[in-house]
């Protein structure tokens, strides 16, 4: 398996698309394999591209490609589209928009399902970056799934973030309300050309400069993807973003805060499993649960009880049970 | 809470060629969503490069093939020999599509295919074929 994460490292493709679905999946070596990985990570720049379904992040990002592959740059692509939540099944259909770009050897692109995850990105997202970023990618782009107003997952995950909207969507509340908002360095307007345009342009403006002064204004690029317009705008503002965050510190400072997230989740994944383990090989859960649905007891002890019984916890003392 | 790998089966449904004809494709590629496969879908006019190396990024298990232009003599060997090419001789080859009988049994016994299925194929049919090799 070790041998995969070598091949990953010599730029084999087939091994990067191998350990990308190893840890998709779960699998049980995932860990290991992530640890060979890791010390080669931290070289790629992320730029996550979010915004409603249809606004056109798909075709935005083909575009991006075509800018970036003429500056020299290798890009890695991870374009996330919905998981059913009834059939588990998924339809990704992000790479239509990119399928110029398949036989480039520096471009890799990969969609994956949101397999349950909420926030627009799926749980291995994070981990298939760290794949692309050892595999040598010099930028990765991470397309979301088409978003409401408050799935802002992609902020925590990406060093740009570019939200794409389109014209005419609501009325002037709609730009001071939280959530996706509030997260963009850069604005998009696609489909710039559409009746409306003018109008969310200014009311996006208005909210941006009511903000007293921040070290970034995020600028608003209007494009017209289907005719490749703005999209050298929309490069050069994404490369001025970049700029700042590396001369401001910033990059270091937001690096640092999604290392502090990455170690608790271990932290709190090792003790999950080895609590979970435990319970499994000493208790009966289930007539635990039966107990309760019953009301012979309550969820609040018994959970107390359980984890006292495995030498994990400290039995609540001054309570019933 | 214990490590439970959550394996999906993914699959790449694919046009190539000159066909513009996807309704098959795309309706194929939704009843296997329902069926909870991970589908991913490229579009139309695809080179048989495109699928193989879509194939291999996608690291799918099953290439399904909607040729409805006469030419799946030519394209399914081609496709199935950039597969293996690539290192992905286990992957499923499905065809879907206008295919007369004696093609259908040549592609098969060549091993260019595993399956074909022709036009009025319950969609039953098509995703518990795919569930049974997984």
């Amino acid at each position: 398996m070790q041998d995969l994460v070598a091949e990953l490292l010599k730029g084999n493709r087939r091994a990067a698309a191998r350990l990308i679905s190893l840890v998709e999946n779960d699998d049980p070596q995932k860990r290991e394999l992530l640890k060979g990985v890791y010390p080669h990570t931290g070289n790629a720049y992320l730029i996550g591209i979010t915004g409603a379904p249809g606004s056109g992040k798909s075709s935005l990002v083909d575009w991006l490609l075509k800018q970036m592959r003429k500056d020299g740059l290798t890009v890695g692509v991870i374009a996330v589209d919905p998981t059913s939540p009834f059939s588990g099944g998924a339809i990704l259909g992000d790479r239509i928009r990119m399928q110029d770009h398949a036989l480039d050897n520096d471009v890799f692109i990969r969609s994956m399902g949101t397999r349950g995850s909420l926030g627009g990105l799926s749980r291995a997202t994070r981990e298939a970056i760290q794949v692309l970023d050892a595999f040598g990618k010099d930028i990765i782009l991470i397309e979301t799934v088409g978003v409401g107003q408050s799935e802002v997952d992609i902020v925590k995950t990406a060093d740009s973030t570019v939200v794409v909207l389109t014209p005419a969507g609501g009325d002037s509340v709609q730009t001071i309300k939280a959530g996706i908002m509030e997260i963009a360095d850069i604005f998009v307007i696609n489909k710039s050309d559409l009746p409306g345009a003018d109008r969310t342009e200014t009311e996006i403006n208005m909210m941006l400069d009511m903000k007293k002064s921040k070290a970034w204004r995020p600028p608003v690029v209007p494009t017209v993807s289907v005719n490749n317009e703005g999209i050298a705008e929309l490069w050069n503002s994404i490369q001025e973003h970049r700029s700042h965050m590396e001369e401001s510190g910033r990059l270091l400072e937001i690096r640092r805060e999604r290392v502090k997230r990455e170690l608790t989740e271990q932290v709190e994944y090792l003790v999950k499993n080895r609590i979970w383990e435990r319970v499994k090989e000493e208790i009966e859960f289930d007539s635990l649960v039966e107990k309760i649905v019953h009301r012979e007891q309550d969820p609040y002890s018994t959970a107390g009880d359980l984890l006292a019984k495995i030498n994990f916890y400290e039995r609540e003392t001054g309570e019933g049970g | 809470m214990i490590q439970i790998s959550s394996k999906k089966v993914r699959i790449l449904v694919a046009k190539p060629g000159l066909d513009g004809h996807d309704r098959g494709a795309r309706v194929v590629a939704r009843g296997l969503r329902d069926a909870g496969f991970e589908v991913i879908y490229t579009g139309l006019h695809q080179t048989p490069e495109q699928v193989a190396e879509t194939a291999l990024q996608e690291d799918v298990d099953v290439v399904g093939l909607s040729i409805l232009s006469g030419a799946h003599m030519t394209l399914v060997p081609r496709i199935k020999k950039m597969l293996a090419d690539n290192g992905m001789n286990d992957v499923l080859m499905v065809v879907g599509g206008i295919i007369p009988e004696e093609d259908a049994e040549e592609l098969i016994k060549c091993g260019n295919a595993d399956k074909v299925f022709n036009p009025g194929e319950p969609l039953e049919t098509i995703t518990g074929y795919i569930k049974s090799k997984f």
